[in-house]
């Protein structure tokens, strides 16, 4: 049979819904949108087959700007309900847009069990470090000392790493973005879009009204390629403005060196691999510049590995059973029941 | 001992299984009932577990009980006390005095009612009989565990093994006193240890032995025939309630077209409901243990939006933990079904008993004005129904709708005759791309069936129907956010007229009984058969009075308010204090409510329902 086909070429403004946009100016919220917008264009996915799914907190509305099916739910549980959108339609394209309070607080125990399952959703993590629609509480990754409205002498408390919950879950996908580094963040959404299980992309956003400035040292121009390390899988690992900067390993510690200083060569520069089942390197690398300076931020996806996909998996223990055995009718299978008798 | 036995015809009988949760009870009962069932008597089964899975042994917390009242006909409950007690050991005869008739026959395995056992029951002296004050039963000393161990000797069977087998010499016991042929215990033995032919030969050679036994020493004095119920030609099984849940579910899903979603999470004692729907991806069922009881109707509430007939399954902790996302259902107007199989509460209560004490949790426990629709089934079978109504309205009406069973007919079973699906309705959602009729450009979320108030349902893949639904109110025109007071006013009436609108689908209540009565017996939910025989058994006293019992309780059916009204007397019966009463009186004024409350745990006893409704019947 001959099928007319046309591909469809779809603009990031396909994307948009008819819905006024109403984060505060200069939130990070909006670039996060612009490039979803665009990742969803070069993925070229349909509308009516992408679901958005998020919980409560400022971006959460996310979902309402968006052209797709869409469900604003409520604080923590996006990615439970994400999961049933999954599991019941494997077709869709599902996504969840959470915050550090809606998924490592509230939603803590969703966040680790999808993970765990592998469940094929993309999960954007805005990781903003407070609660900015409460107006300035502190958040589970705000850091030790953190002066908030809920904690005016500092908080007595250590952040979560989403990286370290993520890994501890034995994640499939990891990445980490910055709000303002637009055709990085791009990428790695459709990066996360592809990858087969539950893709974690951490962006950095910036709350401009409760915790302004957090990631400048790591989002200004001026500091950006010193202070962070845009990791590439199979690429060796260089930063800094003259790429002249390298991570070397130094014992069981990663170390950041100058290529021709103290007899490092380029040889010495370890080449990144987010591919490997074992998250030990991912892990260090995941965790470089989040307690102290020593060494970059790493940008870019850090881990992504192929393992059994939770909706694939339930899908196809259901299709085994009934390729075994005929399929019958609710009354057929009573009738077939081993304890069925007549009266006559 | 007498040499002849003669055999009496019963009409209907009693019997209870009792002993330590290791000792196989549960399934000595269920064997006899299926058996009494197949063998054409009506039944109706109680079990009742202790809350340790195994509890030192020979204590009385430790006693595991199951009841089975099987006859020709009126077995409408589990019945009050037993004519037959069957005593693996003193735990299980103490805890059961109150189970007990007068004249009951009390077979009891004389190995554990040895000194050492008596003292773990608590006994004082070394006649538990007389220390019960039990002079009047019919003790039948045998010695079950040593006699099972002599039928089982050479068959390469340990110590242990053989007395695990001792549960079925006692049904061995009992089948003789009722004339129980025995073939139809050795299929279903055969069918339900399949898979170990050892352990098949061993249970068979031990009931035939323990019949054998009864039937040459003359047991007793005389054995008994239990008439056949009143003929219903048809196939039957025997279900108890969570399976014809499952099944109500299963045949919905099947009526509507529809994949059968379930998020759930293990909770005495509505786990079975897990258990089965699990086995069944002969159906495409998708059945998903979630990390909690939010994860598990939130998967639910997800599914519900990709477009499955999605079911989340409960008891009362559970529920209390999902009301906030109950709440999301309620707002967003999903189709969902939230079973809730009750159990004694507050808190984690008494979890292997039961209770009705979650309807107002069901009513009311949520934020906000949150209409829902709430049906309450009556008998083990009737969950079947139940299931399918709770799925048609959650589909057609755009609604979450909570199902109300309970411990008692969640677990206890009847024999079910399969029903013929053709006789039950369609069940067809209000989709947007088939019933509405105007441009999709102009449609929004909320948008709504003028007639029953429904809004459409347009499920992810259906092209130009992209929307965004939320916790958050919506105007009802646009579908955006909206804090417009008119527009809040106007949403609340409408999800509670959505709601009000479901009576006009219901069957009617139905009064039973002396329609003329000046005094109706209330109920709802798994008391029917309790409350039904306490008013057959009054009416048969040449007293008149009415029955009315409530499978639909939000909305209530439409003539609810006639059918009260017309009684000078209504006294409402239900296992908490007071919950539906005091929902009928909050709807209708002036209506003289007594009340009947008892929380124990444990089903009605119909004789006290009989002598404390009399009593306002004669005021």
């Amino acid at each position: 049979m001959e099928q007319d086909i046309t591909i469809q070429e779809r603009q990031p403004k396909d994307y948009k819904s008819i819905n006024a946009v109403r984060w505060c100016p200069g939130c990070g919220d909006h670039a996060i949108l612009n490039c979803l917008y665009k990742a969803m264009a070069e993925l070229n996915i349909e509308q009516e087959n992408t679901v958005l799914i998020s919980g409560i907190g400022c971006s959460s509305r996310l979902v309402y700007y968006m052209n797709t099916y869409g469900m604003h739910t409520i604080h923590g549980r996006p990615i439970a309900i994400a999961t049933g959108v999954k599991v019941a339609n494997p077709d869709l394209s599902v996504w969840v847009a959470t915050g550090d309070g809606d998924s490592l607080s509230i939603g803590g125990n969703h966040f680790i069990h999808a993970i765990r399952r592998n469940v094929n959703i993309n999960i954007i993590l805005f990781n903003n470090k407070i609660y900015g629609l409460t107006k300035g509480q502190y958040s589970p990754t705000s850091d030790r000392g953190f002066v908030s409205k809920s904690s005016p002498y500092g908080t007595v408390e250590d952040p979560f790493h989403p990286a370290e919950l993520c890994f501890g879950a034995r994640g499939t996908f990891f990445a980490r973005s910055i709000d303002v580094d637009l055709k990085n963040q791009t990428d790695l959404m459709v990066e996360s879009a592809k990858h087969k299980g539950t893709s974690i992309l951490e962006v950095l956003q910036n709350c401009v009204i409760f915790n302004n400035g957090i990631y400048k040292k790591y989002s200004e121009k001026e500091f950006r390629d010193d202070k962070t390390i845009f990791l590439k899988h199979g690429e060796k690992m260089i930063f800094g403005k003259d790429k002249n900067k390298g991570l070397v390993l130094d014992g069981w510690n990663l170390k950041a060196v100058t290529i021709g200083e103290d007899g490092y060569s380029m040889d010495d520069v370890l080449v990144h691999d987010a591919a490997s089942m074992d998250n030990t390197l991912q892990m260090k690398l995941a965790l470089m510049g989040t307690d102290s300076d020593e060494l970059p931020l790493a940008l870019g996806v850090i881990r992504n590995v192929a393992a059994p996909v939770y909706d694939e998996e339930v899908a196809k223990q259901i299709t085994v059973v009934q390729e075994k055995q005929p399929k019958k009718t609710f009354t057929e299978f009573l009738m077939s029941s081993s304890n069925l008798w007549e009266k006559k | 001992m007498p040499t002849n036995t003669v055999v009496t015809d019963l009409k209907q009988v009693t019997i209870r299984f009792s002993g330590d949760s290791g000792d196989g009870m549960q399934l000595s009962g269920t064997l006899f009932s299926t058996l009494s069932a197949i063998f054409g008597n009506n039944i109706s089964t109680f079990p009742d577990y202790p809350a340790e899975i195994r509890a030192p042994q020979g204590t009385l917390h430790g006693v595991s009980g199951f009841q089975v009242r099987i006859g020709s006909q009126g077995i409408y409950n589990s019945g009050d006390r037993a004519d037959v007690l069957v005593a693996m050991n003193p735990a299980a005869l103490k805890v059961n005095i109150n189970n007990l008739k007068r004249d009951s026959i009390v077979i009891y395995d004389t190995d554990s009612f040895e000194n050492k056992d008596l003292e773990k029951a608590d006994f004082i002296s070394d006649d538990p009989f007389k220390e019960l004050n039990l002079s009047s039963v019919q003790a039948i000393p045998v010695s079950i565990t040593s006699l099972t161990k002599s039928s089982l000797q050479g068959m390469g069977m340990d110590n242990k093994e053989m007395i695990r087998s001792k549960n079925m010499f006692a049904l061995g016991i009992v089948c003789w006193l009722f004339n129980r042929p025995l073939e139809i215990a050795d299929q279903l033995l055969e069918q339900k240890f399949a898979k170990k032919p050892n352990l098949v030969q061993a249970n068979i050679k031990a009931l035939t032995d323990g019949y054998n036994y009864a039937s040459n020493i003359h047991m007793t004095a005389s054995t008994y025939r239990i008439e056949t119920a009143e003929n219903n030609k048809g196939f039957y099984t025997d279900v108890n309630g969570n399976l014809a849940t499952v099944y109500g579910l299963i045949a919905a899903a099947e009526k509507s077209g529809l994949q059968l979603f379930l998020g759930s999470y293990p909770i005495t004692p509505a786990t079975d409901i897990l258990h089965e729907l699990s086995k069944r991806k002969d159906f495409g069922v998708k059945a998903l243990q979630m990390e909690d009881e939010i994860a598990g109707i939130s998967a639910a509430i997800g599914a519900s939006f990709a477009g499955a007939l999605a079911v989340t399954s409960t008891s009362g902790p559970g529920l209390a933990l999902k009301s906030e996302a109950l709440n999301l259902a309620v707002m967003t107007e999903l189709p969902l079904v939230v079973i809730d199989v009750q159990r004694a509460g507050p808190s984690t209560g008494m979890p292997t008993k039961s209770e009705q004490a979650d309807l107002n949790q069901a009513l009311y426990g949520r934020s906000g004005e949150s209409p829902i629709v709430v049906i309450a089934a009556t008998s083990p079978t009737n969950c079947f129904d139940s299931a399918f109504w709770a799925s048609k309205i959650a589909l057609e009406h755009m609604t979450p709708v909570v199902l109300l069973t309970d411990g008692y007919i969640a677990n206890g079973s009847a024999a079910w005759k399969i029903p013929d699906m053709d006789e039950y309705p369609d069940i067809k959602p209000n989709y947007v791309q088939v019933n509405y009729k105007g441009n999709h450009e102009e449609w929004s979320p909320y948008f709504r069936d003028e007639e029953s108030m429904v809004r459409y349902w347009a499920v992810p893949g259906t092209p130009k129907y992209m929307h965004r639904i939320g916790g958050l109110e919506k105007d009802a025109k646009t579908g955006i956010l909206s804090t417009d007071p008119d527009n809040h006013q106007f949403m609340v009436d409408s999800r509670k007229e959505k709601i009000d609108k479901i009576a006009n689908d219901l069957p009617l209540l139905e009064v039973l009984g002396d329609k003329d009565a000046d005094t109706l017996i209330v109920g709802w939910g798994g008391t029917y058969g309790h409350l039904l025989e306490a008013m057959m058994k009054i009416r048969g006293e040449g007293k008149k009075v009415a029955f009315a019992h409530f499978n639909f309780i939000s909305p209530l059916p439409a003539n609810t308010e006639d059918v009260l009204r017309r009684y000078k007397k209504i006294v409402v019966a239900e296992q908490n204090l007071g919950q539906f009463a005091a929902y009928l009186k909050s709807i209708y004024d002036g209506l003289n409510i007594f009340k009947f409350n008892r929380v124990k745990g444990q089903p009605f006893i119909v004789s006290r329902l009989v002598e404390e409704f009399i009593k306002i019947i004669d005021k």
